[in-house]
């Protein structure tokens, strides 16, 4: 492992820095030093928590959302009930959980880590930024216990100018939880920029870093105009401005276009740390270097910049013009090459290597399968003539689904098991591991493919009651969705029972050769004893 | 292994437009590359995953930095298929964007939760759009006339492969041939709130004389029927079933009961009440909002200047023998 530099101090056996240093965890005790920490690992640890508990809440709001389309017409709920489900399971999934899953926890924990910092750059701002996320997600549950919002998460307008329910505090909640998102992401900025360990160039960055970068650069860049769209929103609602409202001289499509120039960036911010983690696993799990480093790290930035440009291939039918229909189909398309690139450098790694079938890397196996499911049927819909047909259908659903689950969620759960030894200090269960990785995979594909048929035959998305001929589809689709939950259960199960049965697990139980293997599990307070320095590409072995 | 076909396939449902020839054709183009990307990328990872296989005493991995022409490849042939699928895509787009100028307009409004067609002779049909065979038809669609404010809709016809928004301030148009007799299906794909999911409707394509007679028979109420059957049918094709429960297997609850409701004393939503009597049923189909039934939202659409008073007096004929 020659990422350390040999003669640096860190190393003075020419391999691990020396060890021995009481873990974060002893370093302080009680709930103090939780609640007011300023270390990166404590407040990556509460966003992990929060993130899985709002992950527990939003799986059973779409548990129940596919319960009710067990039959067609009442099963469980009224229309009204059902309405706000998929809302809020729409919301809280997108809002409370896989825009923070990975930068803000894993990422929180890990990118100082492999930077070789001590912390973040802002350490108080990242603390804020937790306490941002909180209060946003307790106006949200406000909301949920005040009505609920009916609106989707899309919020379009009139409808959500209209709608008698809770649109204003669920609208606030969003509004903050945006810039708990800003912060994160100014600070992340700031720290690859000012705190590298000396030696540790751009070019020799881990993947998932480069990652995290172009996260935080849409998300400093497209989190703002969410802020102001929402902000309109509600002075809509109370001052009854007419923006958006055509009954009082406004345009609901300008929602739309404002809303989407955030929300198109954002499923690249949801995504794109995802592409970060399965470059790591890879790496290690093939015991090699990522085959094009340069262009996998390049594509990261690519995706972020083309991703301001392509929202309104949301708007193909909405009456806007059909020349920038057309622009907007063809800056969609540009945002495959760099994908594919991925994808392609991806399984080009695994030539020759020596790959070690562990779970996170089955986790990223899944991804490299289902996220490319996911991102080749985005192709129908970038196209067109074709998205004319299938837009807001079920595959629609179906689509992003493979690509926020099975790409975001799937790449979400391999970081989490393989990182979970230096979070924790031990091992998970394999075994254990092993099945729910195979419950999940196929729960995940029962309850998600079906939908792509039923979408391209006419199923409309949002819909309570349904037409008798896509009954099979929905109930095959439901029960899906119950071999998911029970994957996950044992997820689960099989991480948080580690915390107290599990192995310890050692510093480097992978075979990792970036620089968060290169210190104790769980790390020391300021991560390493002494600063490492780094002479050679994150992932060289020789 | 699938093709597209006039009947529908394991994918796409029947063929009935003449964009929908050229739309599935790009469709399986798209899904066929998509299916030799996948295969590609899929199979390779697990090809690779069983032939490297990390085991006692294996060989040890090979590093490979990069290499450059397998990269340039793996950019340049998807950007190449990738405009071919743009272009195509764009040239049908062009196509079922841009109606004929011979054709034939007819409205649409859509409001909570129901859909109304105007044609060209002033006539009007609710929750079933007639169209003539082989005549291109160019549809002008407004969300109007919703006493709760009017929210956006969208016109979704699978088998035309047609969709366009119904906006509340401007007009949105789609446009299609019908290249078949038939029934076909109208969806309503953008959500519009509890009612969303039954604002259905059907298209009915007819031989151009049946349109014809169909049409002109839409100034009087069909010869030799019961007035209170006459009312029944319209009382599904209005789409009254969708809020007012007028069967005990219909379990709407949005407005209020129909069954039993003829003659009844109602309370109002001002504290008044009312006794139900063809005067309050005729008033409260034309303006419904003049005297809303306790615990009921006003959210039913005004029918003054869509129904005619033949059709008025039907619905409330049957609606009088709605008994318990």
């Amino acid at each position: 492992m020659t990422q350390l530099d040999p003669s640096s101090p860190a190393n003075p056996e020419g391999h691990t820095p020396p060890k021995g240093g009481v873990s974060f965890y002893q370093a302080a005790r009680g709930w103090k030093s939780w609640v007011f920490t300023l270390d990166h690992k404590r407040i990556g640890i509460m966003y992990l928590a929060s993130v899985l508990v709002a992950f527990l809440l939003g799986g059973i709001f779409a548990l129940l959302v596919r319960l009710e389309l067990l039959t067609p017409g009442k099963t469980i709920m009224s229309a009204e009930t059902y309405n706000r489900m998929f809302t809020l399971h729409g919301a809280v999934m997108v809002f409370l959980v896989i825009i923070p899953s990975i930068p803000a926890s894993l990422g929180n924990f890990i990118l100082p880590l492999q930077l070789g910092a001590k912390d973040v750059a802002f350490p108080r701002l990242n603390l804020l930024s937790y306490y941002l996320y909180v209060i946003g997600a307790v106006f949200a549950i406000y909301s949920m216990i005040t009505g609920a919002v009916d609106t989707g998460w899309t919020f379009y307008t009139p409808y959500s100018a209209l709608t008698p329910n809770s649109v204003i505090s669920m609208t606030l909640a969003v509004f903050i939880l945006g810039f708990s998102s800003i912060f994160t992401g100014i600070n992340f900025i700031v720290t690859i920029h000012a705190l590298r360990a000396p030696g540790l160039t751009f070019y020799r960055l881990p993947l998932f870093v480069w990652a995290l970068y172009a996260t935080a650069l849409m998300q400093v860049l497209a989190t703002p105009v969410l802020g102001i769209t929402l902000l309109l929103l509600i002075a809509e609602r109370v001052l009854k401005v007419g923006i958006f409202d055509p009954a009082m001289g406004g345009d609901p499509v300008l929602f739309q276009h404002f809303f989407w120039f955030y929300s198109h960036p954002a499923v690249y911010i949801m995504i794109v740390p995802g592409f970060g983690v399965i470059s790591e696993l890879i790496a290690t799990f093939c015991k090699k270097p990522i085959f094009g480093y340069r262009a996998v790290a390049l594509s990261s930035i690519g995706i972020a910049i083309i991703s301001f440009l392509v929202w309104g291939h949301h708007m193909f039918t909405s009456g806007q013009s059909v020349v920038a229909s057309m622009i907007f189909s063809f800056l969609t398309f540009l945002v495959a090459i760099p994908t594919a690139i991925k994808a392609f450098n991806w399984v080009a790694t695994m030539y020759k290597g020596s790959i070690w079938l562990a779970t996170p890397m089955l986790y990223a196996l899944a991804f490299l399968w289902v996220f490319t499911i996911g991102g080749l049927t985005g192709l129908f819909l970038s196209t067109t003539a074709t998205d004319v047909h299938l837009h807001d259908t079920y595959f629609v659903v179906a689509h992003f689904h493979y690509v926020m689950m099975g790409g975001t969620i799937f790449a979400f759960f391999g970081g989490l098991h393989y990182w979970w030894p230096k979070i924790t200090g031990r091992m998970y269960n394999e075994t254990l591991g092993k099945w729910s990785w195979v419950v999940t995979f196929i729960g995940f594909n029962m309850t998600f493919f079906v939908q792509f048929i039923m979408g391209a035959k006419g199923m409309p998305r949002r819909y309570y009651n349904y037409l008798p001929e896509f009954g099979p589809y929905h109930s095959f689709s439901t029960v899906g969705s119950w071999i998911l939950g029970l994957g996950f259960f044992l997820t689960a199960y099989c991480l948080l029972s580690a915390i107290w049965k599990g192995k310890k697990a050692g510093d480097n139980p992978w075979g990792g050769t970036t620089l968060e293997w290169h210190t104790s599990s769980p790390p020391p307070l300021e991560n390493f004893l002494t600063e490492p320095r780094v002479s050679g590409g994150p992932y060289d072995r020789t | 292994m699938t093709m597209p076909s006039a009947d529908g396939t394991i994918f796409l449902p029947p063929q009935a437009s003449t964009v929908a020839v050229e739309v599935d054709t790009i469709f399986y183009f798209i899904y066929y590359l998509c299916l030799l990307f996948f295969l590609l990328l899929g199979g390779s990872a697990l090809y690779f995953l069983l032939k490297y296989r990390r085991r006692e005493g294996g060989p040890e991995p090979v590093p490979i930095s990069h290499n450059t022409a397998l990269e340039l490849a793996w950019s340049i042939i998807p950007l190449i298929l990738l405009v071919i699928m743009f272009a195509w895509g764009v040239k049908a787009f062009l196509n079922l964007s841009v109606a004929p100028r011979d054709a034939m307009e007819i409205h649409a409004y859509a409001r909570r939760w129901l859909w109304e067609f105007e044609y060209p002779d002033g006539n009007k049909s609710i929750g079933e759009l007639r169209v003539p065979l082989g005549r291109p038809v160019k549809i002008i669609l407004l969300s109007q006339g919703d006493p709760g404010g009017n929210v956006i809709h969208s016109l979704f016809i699978p088998a035309f492969r047609v969709k366009a928004d119904a906006l509340p301030n401007r007009y949105n148009t789609l446009w299609f041939q019908a290249t078949r007799l038939g029934e076909f299906q109208i969806f309503c794909t953008e959500y519009c709130g509890a009612g969303h999911s039954d604002m259905l409707a059907k298209v009915v394509v007819m031989e151009p004389d049946g349109f014809k007679k169909w049409l002109d028979g839409l100034n009087r109420p069909p010869e030799g029927m019961p007035l209170a059957k006459v009312g029944e049918e319209l009382f599904t094709k209005f789409a009254c079933v969708t809020c007012h429960k007028n069967r005990a297997d219909n379990a709407a609850v949005i407005g209020p009961s129909l069954i039993g409701a003829f003659g009844r004393t109602e309370g109002l939503a001002d504290g008044s009440s009312v006794v139900i009597d063809e005067n309050y049923l005729r008033e409260s189909i034309l303006q419904p909002a003049a005297k809303v039934v306790k615990g009921y939202q006003p959210v039913m659409p005004p029918f003054q200047g869509t129904l005619k008073d033949w059709q008025v007096t039907a619905l409330i004929e049957y609606i009088k023998t709605l008994k318990q």
